[in-house]
């Protein structure tokens, strides 16, 4: 029997780059909100970089704030603290989380804000033109690693997995049906775990930029599933 | 009944269903929507409305809906 697919009803426009990651996350989310009945129960903490894409009326409502570089992971659990009753998570890139945002990243993790944090890990700045971040790849070139990086990445997972107050880690990807919806039952854990036992979890999306990786999207998803993922492995951490 | 609706022109040309859709029934359509990207088409005697273009589609291009009696 043919099931329905109904398009998430708050997402007016998606603003993003053509084969974005982004864009795959986003529309997640919003379906997880809408089945939950979080829809108008829910804040997403926006760090800087292209997740601010869902700024203006495309996506979800009023529900939203961008924060400081690096900082929804503080902003967010302070919004927990004065509305225990509302689904609070971050929505930032690799860059805002692990380069600007790193002590933040790890302080939430290490005191088990009782939200959800997800990162977009496209492996480069991608809003301000495919700069070279933290996750950036040995010898990928970048506008400012135009010969290759020379040093080596940083893999938060192994970290985020030894703190004994995350309740959950995780790391998915968008480059198959399969593994989007595997993102999506993360996505889900994530929500309960927040509302039913108040606990910090983590997901991180390796995700396409096809713009700035100069790769048509198609080749942009092999890249990661050929070598990606052999630097940052998806599955479960913790939990 | 299900009924595939499409949106081309929300398509953004990355080609993600081509890739997924297990029965090929998805192609570029040889024509360009109000934004510039070449929209696929669906050939729906292929489309086992699996909805796996919907899965993987980053811009909400393909909809399974329940058709109006
Ligand atoms: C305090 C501060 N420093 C630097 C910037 C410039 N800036 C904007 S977005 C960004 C990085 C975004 O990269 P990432 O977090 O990986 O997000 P992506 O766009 O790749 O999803 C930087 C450095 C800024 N806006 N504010
Ligand atoms: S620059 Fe990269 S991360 Fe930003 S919208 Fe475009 S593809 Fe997505
Ligand atoms: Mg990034």
């Amino acid at each position: 029997m043919a099931k329905e697919f109904k398009a998430p009803k708050n997402i007016k426009y998606v603003g993003f780059c053509p084969g974005c990651g982004h864009s795959i996350f986003v529309r997640l989310m919003q379906e997880v909100l809408e089945e939950k009945g979080y829809l108008d129960k829910n804040v997403c903490v926006v760090g800087v970089g292209c997740s601010a894409n869902v700024h203006g009326d495309n996506v979800y409502g009023d529900n939203k704030m961008e924060c400081h570089h690096g900082r929804p992971p503080v902003a967010g659990n302070g919004m927990k603290r004065v509305r225990p009753d509302v689904f609070v998570w971050t929505y930032q890139g690799d860059g805002d989380a692990y380069a600007i945002g790193m002590g933040e990243t790890i302080l939430a993790a290490e005191q088990g804000f009782p939200i959800s944090v997800f990162v977009i890990n496209n492996c480069n700045y991608g809003m301000t033109g495919g700069q070279m971040a933290p996750t950036t790849l040995h010898g990928q070139v970048t506008t400012t690693t135009t010969k290759g990086r020379a040093d080596y990445p940083i893999n938060v997972m192994p970290l985020i997995q030894s703190i004994d107050n995350v309740a959950f880690a995780a790391r998915a990807t968008v480059t198959s049906p399969a593994e989007i919806r595997k993102l999506k039952k993360y996505i889900e854990k994530a929500v309960d775990l927040q509302m039913n036992e108040g606990k910090y979890s983590f997901v991180e999306i390796v995700s396409p930029c096809p713009t700035n990786w100069h790769k048509s999207p198609v080749d942009s998803c092999k890249w990661i599933d050929e070598e990606v993922t052999k630097v940052f492995p998806l599955g479960v951490f913790k939990g | 009944m299900i009924k595939m609706v499409t949106h081309p022109e929300r398509c953004k040309s990355c080609r993600y269903c081509e890739r997924d859709c297990p029965k090929d029934a998805i192609k570029p359509s040889g024509k360009m929507n109000a934004q510039g990207y070449e929209y696929m088409s669906v050939d729906e005697d292929l489309c086992i409305l699996c909805g796996t273009c919907y899965t993987v589609c980053p811009d909400l291009v393909f909809e399974l809906l329940e058709a109006e009696a």
